[in-house]
């Protein structure tokens, strides 16, 4: 977009820039509750950074945010002053952390799927978002390279670790599926020409995901929408603001400080 | 070895220490100096670890995004702090592992300071700036120590402690000139932090079992009392510059000594919580406990993949 003037343009770019901010945003915070309780001092530090790394991103992307709806709100205004339904992360995120397995799964599957976005994204004509992208390229690939490597380990570890990520894997495939739709959000800005096109990566994720699983010799499930399974079914609607339970506690966990004194600068 | 073979390596060694050398690990030194080195290095190693635990309480409700991207960024050097030095205790024929082990049982000890719990959001300042702060004076001197290892580390070390006490005082001198509420929480983390971060540098070196030994070998190389006096003397005008009220009603500036003069100490709080008796000494202990224990199969998985690994090979 080579200008924020146009009134519908603005608001789904807005939009865009949420859905991006919030993912990295929720994704770092359940990432941090980790540090200081890891399975080994080196995984508090890479847990510790990669959260880093996306806090960085989400504190990037929803300045941006604030900047192109113009209204006056910081990045701050947009993590701290906003209600469960008005984030526009995907469930996938924000579910707790489970076991390490759980936890590194999650990461994996959306290392990949930010990689693979992020690359696309560097290549946008909207010169602000293209430098963003480009960093969080670098950065997903050191993610996806670390949450990598523990699938294998994991997968091929013992009895105990391949159980537990086969049945991380089981239970966080149903969030995956809305990760890989894009709706009239990216369609208008793709047709603008303020982003690439985005339609290659559901099937790019697919074969990174299934090479990596194939590796670490897990079983892939079904994509539930077809499988039928009572209470199996991929969950959607995240993306305008439909979430699980676990959302609301995070937000009031992450808020309180901020919003018990609005006044107050820290 | 004979006794005579020992005794010239022993004239040897102090006089090394005296010429200011540093002792490097495949260098000769007394066992007494190995143990002694071994048990400072592991608390120390062990303190950095569980000085995660009360900052970290606060990483998930951090007032704005800055302030919780430097206070996780904090919270992992810390972690990294505890594995160069886990390394330099390794240097004297230990393993991490079994250090570990030894905090785990109870049987090691770390700095009681981690033993207080924080309340509020002020505790965070407040930490950076006077338990950091401390910390810098404390390894400072040991950045000087006889030990090559231990030296280096705490070089390093330093450097990333001077940022995280110049985070703390700018959070707290940030909210001491904020809303009423906030500097209310800023005098009511200070009241809490003062005495047990004066307590940080041990007991008056008279009580201090160690402390002539070590300051003999030069593992140390000024005394408990001394370092005390550097921080309160450090810190008086800080507290002063952003109008907080360190809670002692003796402190006085002593115009002949050029030191601050403060209150007495109550060591036997000091020695209730080293005992195990502070307020939180059971929940670190126990946090500790559960991520090691969470975390045996992941350590387990790693090991057996690295084996079939090799074996494929
Ligand atoms: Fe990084
Ligand atoms: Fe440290
Ligand atoms: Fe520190």
């Amino acid at each position: 977009m080579k200008n924020g003037s146009d009134h519908g343009t603005k608001n789904v770019l807005v939009e865009f820039l949420l859905r991006l901010g919030d993912d990295r945003l929720i994704l770092g915070h359940r990432l941090s509750e980790w540090c200081g309780h890891a399975p080994i001092l080196e995984e508090d530090i890479a847990l510790a950074n990669i959260a880093l790394d996306l806090l960085g991103q989400a504190s990037a992307i929803l300045h941006l945010a604030g900047d192109v709806e113009g209204k006056n709100r910081t990045e701050d205004d947009l993590a701290y002053f906003r209600e469960a339904t008005q984030f526009k992360n995907l469930q996938l995120v924000e579910q707790p952390n489970g076991d390490f397995a759980f936890t590194i799964a999650r990461l994996f599957f959306f290392s990949t799927f930010n990689n693979l976005l992020c690359d696309v994204l560097q290549k946008s004509s909207y010169e602000t978002l293209a430098g963003i992208a480009a960093k969080g390229f670098k950065e997903s690939s050191y993610h996806l390279r670390h949450s990598k490597e523990w699938m294998l380990r994991l997968g091929g570890g013992t009895e105990e670790s391949h159980r537990r990520m086969q049945n991380a894997v089981n239970e966080l495939w149903r969030f995956t599926g809305e990760m890989l739709v894009f709706d009239e959000v990216e369609t208008e800005l793709q047709r603008l020409n303020t982003i690439p096109d985005l339609s290659t990566i559901a099937s790019q994720w697919s074969g990174a995901a299934a090479a990596v699983l194939t590796e670490a010799t897990i079983i892939i499930p079904f994509r539930q929408k077809d499988s039928g399974q009572a209470g199996n079914h991929a969950v959607s609607g995240s993306r305008h603001g439909f979430h699980s339970e676990y959302l609301g506690h995070l937000l009031a966990e992450m808020q309180i400080l901020a919003r018990s004194y609005p006044d107050a600068k820290w | 070895m004979n006794t005579s073979d020992e005794t010239t390596l022993l004239e040897r060694f102090k006089s090394r220490i005296s010429a200011g050398e540093k002792i490097e690990p495949k260098d000769w030194m007394p066992e007494r100096y190995r143990k002694q080195l071994i048990r400072m290095i592991s608390q120390h190693a062990h303190s950095e670890v569980v000085g995660m635990l009360p900052e970290g309480n606060w990483i998930t409700r951090a007032p704005s995004l800055r302030r919780k991207i430097s206070l996780l960024a904090k919270v992992q050097d810390e972690a990294g702090h505890g594995m160069y030095l886990y390394s330099a205790a390794e240097t004297l024929g230990v393993d991490r592992r079994e250090l570990i082990e030894q905090l785990l049982s109870g049987q090691a000890k770390y700095s009681h300071i981690f033993n207080y719990p924080t309340l509020n959001w002020a505790d965070i300042g407040v930490i950076g700036w006077f338990v950091d702060g401390a910390a810098i004076v404390n390894q400072t001197m040991l950045a000087k120590c006889s030990y090559g290892p231990y030296s280096r580390a705490n070089l390093r070390i330093c450097k990333e402690e001077n940022f995280h006490k110049r985070q703390g005082y700018e959070i707290v001198a940030t909210m001491a000139a904020g809303t009423t509420e906030q500097r209310e929480m800023v005098q009511d983390a200070v009241n809490r932090w003062w005495w047990p971060s004066l307590m940080m540098f041990g007991p008056s070196d008279n009580e201090s079992p160690n402390s002539a030994e070590l300051l003999r070998w030069k593992v140390k190389l000024h005394s408990n009392d001394e370092l005390r006096q550097r921080f309160v003397d450090l810190t008086v005008p800080q507290a002063q510059a952003v109008n907080i009220t360190l809670p002692d009603s003796e402190l006085r500036y002593d115009k002949k000594t050029q030191h601050w003069n403060f209150g007495k100490i109550n060591w036997e709080e000091f020695w209730n919580v080293v005992k195990g008796n502070g307020p939180c000494n059971r929940e670190r202990m126990a946090a500790r406990q559960k991520a090691d224990n969470d975390g045996a199969w992941v350590r387990e998985a790693a090991v057996a993949y690295t084996m079939k690994q090799r074996m494929n090979r």
